[in-house]
């Protein structure tokens, strides 16, 4: 193994979890057929969501554009497969665990035809960055780690600042989730070509590539790739298998031994993070012409008979999938979208895979850990925070609606990772607790907000009536001293006129 | 398909309340057992009384405060206290006064100030600390601990039943003839009375280290505290807190004048140390909570032992020790937050 | 006996010590008037209601700080204001005197039925109504407090609260 380990920071907490996917790993990515029907949601995205430009009857091909970006935080969709628009309405997403969300219905016509590709584009390098980034826009990319925020985007931002290092995040240390590693296994090259398209966009000439080490098959094949090219500016990097040392802050601090500044970026201290999946779908997009409408996702859990990494077209409903996947077992009882520490659980199988969907999770029930019991303030959830927060102390401060303390102690930095929740010997709901916490800070400071408005119209108001006031006396002071000049015969001049005013 | 809403994470957790407690009653029992070796069988009696009126204790309180009893009974919480209270009290106590420590750290130090994890106070502790004001004749009635050479009457389990249930020795004999002093008592009377350090550890009942039977028993309580250490139920900060704190003044004291001052080992072996530092002080409702503030707390604990051994009234100060650091703790954990991941020297959190 | 004198003297003298020095202390704070108004105008929801009986929440901030107005009669801050200002004062919280809304509302103008009267506007607290003499009227709702002073004075009742939260 030539992948080196030297000079990582520490990660602070932490827990090592069983892995899970053995069995999902032990199979090739199989690749789902097309369905019959594709749905395909208009806000697969952090920021707006994406407009539609396509009507009801009208036919699309593969690939083609079919709800353009909306606004400066936003990505376009692209039609799955061809086939007919038969409706633009609401259908279950799994975004909203499973509520509708307004969605494009694509009826596919069993022939798969892809839109016309352009005249051969310049190849990449020539071209610049600015120009790179708007035909990344283009193509759909988000960031398929999950957090699905416009990948065109980041890179502008990331433009305007400083930077050292390229990181791609092949970590993936959530337990059930394997479809990077096998991306890695079967896509090194196109993981590789990405990083490089990225170098050149960001014009850097670091990047690391961060892999677990429990990956062994995908260290060897990213060698082996990066052997080929022998591309000096691409390193690969082993990180230590704790969970949660896949999260953006966490990685770069493993790999760079820097913190990220709370409420920051890691452009902030020179990096950028992008996971592996993200960088294959630039490859694919730049060099294939292969916009973003399919993703490497993995079924399993044991309500699922066998583990397995598919690769679907983005519009493919769970059912579909599962169906695929040989339907359900007996223990399918809980249906996960993500992974069993930070993914939603959804109410409905109807939902599409969309984007961000890295693993559809069916589980038997969580066995119940009891009644919640009160905080015994044994300190284990602070010795694997790890963002070194005291969770006990935000327990405690969130039940006393204390903002300002739960400010203070760092409730805005949480990560919501759920290592707290599995250490904690009186079983609290400690994130769901956090997440609830945090929306009601966020309240508290609209309202906040909307009080510091009103106080300064309302000031604003006062000061006006007073001018009014002002001017109006200066006014009839004038007047008086006009009327004391002119003498009598002026103030009956006045008198008519306000008469007249009067009758009017 | 259908399914149920639920909040991540959907791993099983892995710890409970109860399982910690157990453990932490597991890691006593070699030191029980060495209890009722050296000291007769007064300690199960003991115990016994304390766990009875303990989880009575808890039971009320939880019906008056219209919660589930079960629930707070099968936490094993309760049973700890007794268990602790069961350590510190001679093995000859009538049931009254076990009764009444046991009552009052579970009522009082505990349920009145809102019930597990809400307890300022270590309950065992102030249940300790009533009985020593409350009954101080009953805590000088130590019985020297079974050694083959010290002359001494033993009671059998009979007649050390009956004094617990009525309070009454056997005819024939007084206190006198049954108790002894304890390792610490010697020492701070032989001190107090001009005799040098060396000369009190001639005496009969001290041993090797700490005092006969007392050494036996701290090191089978330290053994435990180390099998809790490798189990991860304590963390290391509070009993090396201790330790240190108690080590630490007692080694320059010893070193200034040996003639005067017991060296650092026979602090640490005798009277309640051990228990303390792994037991006592370890109670997580009580003690500090981040990592700094632990070594503080335990190291304050360890100062005030060496403290009131030396140059206070009385012979063990553990109780009180601990007590006066749990009011300390709320200081401590406000000055000891740790370092949060992205916040630096002078930036505000967002 | 002398060393019980003794004591108890020290103690006595201790204790007096201590109290002269917290007196002082108390007697230096809060600071100057001003700013506990201020301090007191930061905890109230600017909702410029009047419903206190004070016209607009700065005067009602004066009031409860010059004057030793009740802290409770304030019904859009809500028992969470009552608490705050409770605690910054040094004074025992109340109930309040009426409950607070439940949610948070908006006035909404029919625009149909507007006749252009402008009473509503110049009655509007925070200036949210926008319009002029014989024309339509409109209520800017990201800046409606809901303090429904507009309702009574429109002579054709086209004034009504919507709940947005």
């Amino acid at each position: 193994m030539t992948a080196a380990t030297y000079d990582l920071g520490t990660l602070h907490g932490g827990l090592r979890l069983s892995a899970h996917k053995s069995a999902a790993t032990a199979n090739p990515i199989y690749e789902v057929p097309v369905p019959g029907q594709l749905i395909l949601p208009i806000a697969q995205h952090v920021g707006d969501p994406a407009q539609p430009i396509v009507g009801i009857g009208e036919r699309v091909l593969k690939g083609q554009l079919i709800a353009e970006s909306e606004g400066s935080l936003s990505a376009p969709i692209h039609a799955s497969s061809s086939g007919k628009i038969v409706a633009i309405e609401r259908w279950p997403i799994s975004r909203r665990n499973g509520d509708p969300g307004p969605c494009i219905v694509l009826e596919t016509d069993g022939e798969d035809r892809p839109i016309e590709r352009w005249e051969e584009a310049p190849p990449y390098d020539t071209l610049a960055p600015d120009v790179l980034l708007q035909m990344i826009l283009q193509g759909g990319i988000v960031g398929l780690g999950g957090a699905v925020f416009p990948t065109a985007q980041k890179l502008m931002q990331a433009n305007t600042c400083e930077l050292e290092y390229l990181i791609l995040n092949g970590v993936e240390c959530e337990p059930y989730i394997s479809c990077d590693d096998v991306l890695m296994r079967e896509h090194a090259a196109e993981v590789v070509g990405g990083a490089q398209i990225l170098l050149h966009a960001l014009g850097l000439d670091i990047c690391y590539i961060a892999v677990e080490s429990d990956k062994p098959e995908a260290l060897h094949k990213l060698t082996d790739v990066l052997n080929e090219i022998s591309d000096e500016r691409i390193v690969l990097k082993q990180v230590p298998s704790i969970y949660p040392s896949g999260g953006e802050d966490q990685l770069v601090q493993l790999v760079t031994n820097r913190e990220v500044p709370s409420g920051g970026l890691p452009t902030d201290i020179g990096c950028l993070v992008q996971n592996v999946a993200t960088a294959a779908a630039i490859y694919d997009w730049i060099e294939k012409h292969e916009p973003l409408i399919s993703r490497i996702t993995t079924i399993t859990g044991d309500g699922i008979p066998m583990a397995m990494n598919v690769r679907a077209r983005v519009g493919t409903t769970v059912a579909d999938v599962v169906n695929f996947a040989g339907g359900y077992t007996e223990s399918a009882k809980q249906l996960i979208i993500g992974g069993p520490m930070t993914g939603r659980s959804v109410t409905t199988d109807r939902v599409p895979l969309v984007k961000a969907t890295n693993c559809v999770l069916v589980m038997s029930e969580t066995p119940s850990p009891g009644p919640e019991m009160p905080c015994i303030r044994c300190g284990d959830c602070a010795a694997v925070c790890p963002v070194q927060l005291l969770p006990q102390q935000l327990f405690w401060y969130a039940c006393a609606d204390d903002e300002k303390n739960m400010r203070s102690y760092g409730l805005t930095d949480c990560i919501e990772c759920g290592c707290c929740d599995l250490v904690c010997p009186s079983h609290i709901p400690l994130t769901a607790d956090f997440r609830k916490a945090k929306g009601r800070i966020r309240e508290q400071a609209d309202e906040k907000a909307r009080a510091e408005r009103a106080r300064r119209r309302f000031e604003a108001r006062n000061e006006r009536l007073e001018r009014d006031e002002q001017e109006r006396k200066e006014e009839l002071d004038q007047q008086k001293a006009a009327a004391k000049k002119g003498g009598a015969a002026a103030i009956a001049e006045i008198l008519k006129r306000k008469k007249k005013q009067d009758e009017d | 398909m259908e399914f149920k809403h639920n909040e991540a994470p959907y791993l099983a957790p892995r710890a409970q309340v109860s399982s910690i407690m157990q453990q932490v009653l597991l890691a006593l029992i070699p030191a029980a057992l060495a209890h009722i070796w050296f000291f007769g069988p007064g300690f199960i009696f003991n115990l016994l009384i304390a766990a009875t009126f303990c989880a009575a204790g808890e039971a009320a309180m939880m019906k008056i405060r219209r919660r589930d009893v079960r629930t707070a009974l099968s936490d094993y919480s309760a049973l700890v206290t007794a268990a602790l209270l069961a350590f510190a009290l001679p093995s000859l106590t009538p049931w009254w006064v076990t009764a009444t420590g046991a009552l009052f750290g579970v009522v009082v130090a505990k349920h009145l100030y809102g019930g597990l994890g809400f307890n300022i106070f270590n309950p065992a502790m102030a249940g300790y600390v009533v009985i020593l004001v409350a009954f101080p004749m009953h805590l000088n009635l130590w019985i020297a601990p079974r050694m083959g050479d010290i002359d001494y009457q033993y009671l059998t389990i009979i007649e050390s039943l009956r004094y617990t249930l009525t309070g009454n020795l056997p005819e024939l004999l007084n206190f006198d003839a049954v108790s002894r002093a304890t390792p610490l008592d010697a020492m701070q009377s032989g001190l107090n009375n001009a005799r040098t350090v060396d000369e009190v550890l001639t005496l009969p009942i001290m041993g090797d280290f700490g005092g006969r039977g007392w050494e036996w028993i701290a090191n089978l309580i330290a053994l435990g505290g180390i099998w809790l250490l490798i189990k991860k139920i304590i963390r290391w900060q509070i009993p090396v807190g201790v330790a240190i704190g108690l080590m630490f003044p007692a080694t320059i004291m010893y070193m200034i004048e040996p003639g005067s001052n017991p060296g650092p080992g026979f602090h640490l072996f005798s009277g309640a140390s051990m228990l303390c530092a792994f037991f006592i002080a370890t109670d997580p409702v009580s003690a500090a909570t981040s990592p700094k503030g632990r070594i503080i707390y335990g190291a304050g604990i360890g100062l005030l032992i060496y403290a009131i051994r030396t140059w206070g009234s009385y012979a063990d100060g553990v109780a009180f020790s601990v007590l006066i650091m749990n009011m300390a703790v709320p200081a401590i954990d406000y000055m000891t937050q740790p370092h949060i991941v992205g916040h630096n020297e002078g930036s505000e959190p967002s | 006996m002398t060393a019980i004198s003794i004591a108890v003297l020290t103690l006595a003298a201790i204790a007096l010590i201590a109290g002269l020095a917290l007196s002082f202390a108390s007697g230096r704070l809060p600071a100057s008037d001003d700013n506990l108004v201020d301090q007191v105008n930061e905890l109230l929801p600017q909702t410029q209601c009047a419903q206190c009986g004070y016209p607009g929440c700065r005067p009602y901030a004066k009031a409860i700080a010059t004057e030793g107005a009740a802290i409770n009669l304030c019904p859009p801050g809500g028992d969470d204001t009552v608490s705050r200002l409770a605690e910054l004062l040094g004074r025992e919280p109340m109930p309040l005197v009426e409950a607070a809304p439940v949610g948070r509302s908006v006035a909404v103008i029919d625009e149909a039925l507007c006749i252009g009267c402008t009473h509503c506007r110049n009655a509007c607290p925070v200036d949210a109504i926008v319009g002029a003499h014989q024309l339509m009227h409109t209520i800017i709702s990201s800046e409606c407090t809901g303090c429904e002073l507009c309702i009574a004075p429109c002579p054709v009742d086209c004034i009504s609260l919507r709940r947005v939260a």
